[in-house]
């Protein structure tokens, strides 16, 4: 905890995630070599990089997806790597992913309320015999999904499988999905791809209502560079697997080398 | 595995759910009154064995083995239908109870219970036989699957399939249970109260668990298991709890059946049987009970229908599969889990 006293005598917010010479070798191909990452609590920074740069890999490595080769992951404080995905989850981080991966034969609600395991007391046992207890968490969860879906305008869609969802819907249902695990930090990967206009503007006040109400942290991967320069105030900038830069949006986006990363493809 | 009568403050907190929940959503009845509907089915067994004088012995042969396909198919359900692993070993597991309640009725009662025990002290031991049988069919489900569950698909066939018949293999090398031969001489004790009861139980225990919070992980699990495990969901755990479930009333199918035929060899629990099943399964339309069912109610009477075709059971079966797969790959009773239309924004 020395660190954390450290950081916050200089005035900045708690370690929460930290990423450490992170490195992640597939065979020959380095997709994440000797990554440095430090986020607070309750910030929401972008991570981006043209394609193929890594970033989903590194969410990968922070959910447990991966291994890193080489390097360490500490989550409030505590190492991280080598735990199951299911148990990161349950440390309090949760994630979307890039080709939207929803429950599909599951309705909307279910969806969402699948993501309440880490946080039910009934097991095999009380589901069978239904007393008393179980019906009564059964009822409060059913309050606190349908609050959670009327919240993120998804309530009247309760009973419909989550595959036959319009796709902006299925982007918010996987956001919402994700909150209901209770995170501290919430990894978005590319929540804006194929939204139109209207529609990334309401996801940037999405994001940042969820920042607001749930005081949680979100690293947001995006290609869309008004979503991202929209709403985080720390980037961080991969190519090929190597940081290239981090800052505010006008000094990345001042940057030769994030320039010319972007240029050069 | 509790018949027991549900006491009117949880009828209360039951019927206060139906209120709470305005819109319908999944299996209606069984969602809102699981208990009553349980005891339902038990009453109806009950009946159902009071006048099974009245019941010609051909129909009443036929309904046994109807309600033994339904407890191993609807066990099955749990494990291929809502959790998406593809076993090949029922007709293993089953043998596994089979063998096991009858070494219990034929070897330890006698010197439990007497030569000449009471009937409510035989009904007991041959209940114990059955559980015992479940139990050690469950073990063998846990043995089966801890190690095997991280495989995907094909492996996780391969493995139970091979599984079913190390076990035929080693009940063939027994020979305090009939070697190759078989066991002759279990007491007949099934009846249709004990199976039709059985597959009540066994249809209430995968409903109820299926419908609960902590349920809806066995069908997140077949749907996206990285998904499930990225929303806090133990994959392995979830895969585990239903290789036991379901293995546990294969077991006691098994037991069923065995005091039933009153003669149990090796190769009647062979390859073929699990496919059987896997048939019914498939036909009922994974993860959808009552399709289940009906499909274990089909085919166990098709051969009957057929049986001047008997040789040809299994080719029929194939064929049936083929088609299905070809036609209906969600199921011939599939006709709830279709698909709603988008409601109108
Ligand atoms: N499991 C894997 N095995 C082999 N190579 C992989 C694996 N996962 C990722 N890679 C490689 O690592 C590199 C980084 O991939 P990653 O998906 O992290 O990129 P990205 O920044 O998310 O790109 P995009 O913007 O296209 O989503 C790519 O070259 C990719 O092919
Ligand atoms: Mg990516």
């Amino acid at each position: 905890m020395a660190s954390q006293n450290e950081t916050n005598s200089r005035g900045m917010s708690a370690t929460l995630l930290n990423l450490e010479h992170c490195t992640i070798r597939f065979g020959g191909l380095t997709a994440v070599s000797d990554l440095n990452v430090r986020i607070g609590e309750n910030e929401l920074v972008g991570l981006i990089g043209p394609n193929g740069a890594g970033k989903t890999t590194v969410f990968n490595l922070v959910t447990g997806v991966y291994e890193p080769t080489e390097g360490r992951i500490q989550f409030s404080g505590e190492d991280i790597v080598g735990e199951a995905p299911f148990e990161i989850t349950k440390r309090g981080i949760a994630r979307t992913f890039q080709n939207i991966r929803l429950f599909p034969s599951l309705s909307v609600y279910d969806n969402v309320r699948a993501a309440f395991r880490l946080h039910i007391k009934h097991g095999v046992v009380q589901a069978m015999w239904r007393g008393g207890g179980f019906v009564a968490e059964e009822q409060g969860i059913e309050g606190q999904v349908m609050e959670m879906l009327d919240i993120f305008k998804l309530g009247k869609f309760r009973d419909v499988p989550a595959k036959s969802l319009p796709y902006g819907d299925q982007r918010r249902l996987e956001i919402v999905r994700a909150l209901a695990t209770r995170p501290k930090l919430l990894l978005l990967d590319e929540p804006a791809a194929g939204m139109n206009p209207t529609e990334k503007v309401d996801l940037m006040k999405l994001i940042r209502f969820i920042e607001e109400k749930y005081r949680i942290s979100v690293l947001l991967v995006e290609h869309d560079m008004q979503v991202v320069m929209g709403i985080c105030r720390r980037i961080i900038v991969l190519d090929h697997g190597v940081q290239i830069a981090e800052g505010t949006p006008e000094q990345v986006r001042a940057n030769p080398k994030v320039i010319e990363a972007y240029l050069g493809q | 595995m509790n018949p027991a009568q549900p006491t009117s403050k949880e009828m209360g907190a039951a019927q206060s759910t139906a209120v709470v929940a305005k819109r319908p959503r999944g299996s209606n009845l069984v969602a809102r009154w699981p208990k009553t509907l349980l005891l339902a089915a038990l009453v109806a067994s009950f009946v159902l064995w009071w006048f099974s004088n009245h019941i010609n012995p051909y129909y009443a042969d036929i309904l046994i083995k109807i309600g033994i396909n339904i407890i191993l198919a609807v066990s099955l359900n749990l494990i291929n239908g809502y959790t998406g692993q593809f076993s090949l070993g029922h007709a293993g597991f089953m043998s596994v109870g089979a063998y096991t309640s009858a070494a219990v009725t034929m070897f330890v009662a006698p010197s439990l219970i007497g030569a000449t025990p009471s009937t409510a002290l035989t009904v007991a031991c041959f209940v114990l036989a059955l559980y015992v049988g479940g139990l050690v069919a469950a073990v063998a489900g846990i043995l089966v699957g801890a190690p095997s569950l991280r495989l995907k698909g094909d492996y996780l066939a391969i493995v139970t399939l091979g599984f079913g018949e190390i076990i035929r293999v080693i009940f063939r090398n027994i020979p305090k249970l009939g070697g190759a031969l078989g066991l002759n001489g279990i007491p007949p004790y099934t009846n249709l109260f004990w199976v039709f009861g059985t597959a009540a139980i066994c249809t209430y225990v995968v409903l109820a668990l299926v419908h609960s919070t902590y349920g809806r992980g066995f069908i997140a699990v077949q749907d996206d298991e990285v998904a499930a495990e990225a929303m806090g969901i133990n994959t392995t755990r979830y895969k585990i709890v239903a290789f036991v479930i379901g293995a546990f009333f294969a077991g006691i199918a098994g037991g069923l059946y065995g005091h039933y035929t009153l003669s149990i060899d090796p190769k009647g629990f062979d390859f073929m049987r699990s496919i059987e099943i896997v048939v019914m399964v498939i036909l009922g339309g994974m993860g959808n009970t009552t399709g289940v069912i009906f499909a274990a109610i089909l085919l166990t009477l098709l051969p009957e229908w057929l049986r001047t075709f008997e040789q040809y059971r299994m080719i029929l079966y194939s064929f049936l599969l083929v088609v299905l797969m070809l036609t209906r790959p969600q199921g011939l009773f599939a006709w709830r889990r279709k698909t709603k239309p988008i409601l109108a924004a």
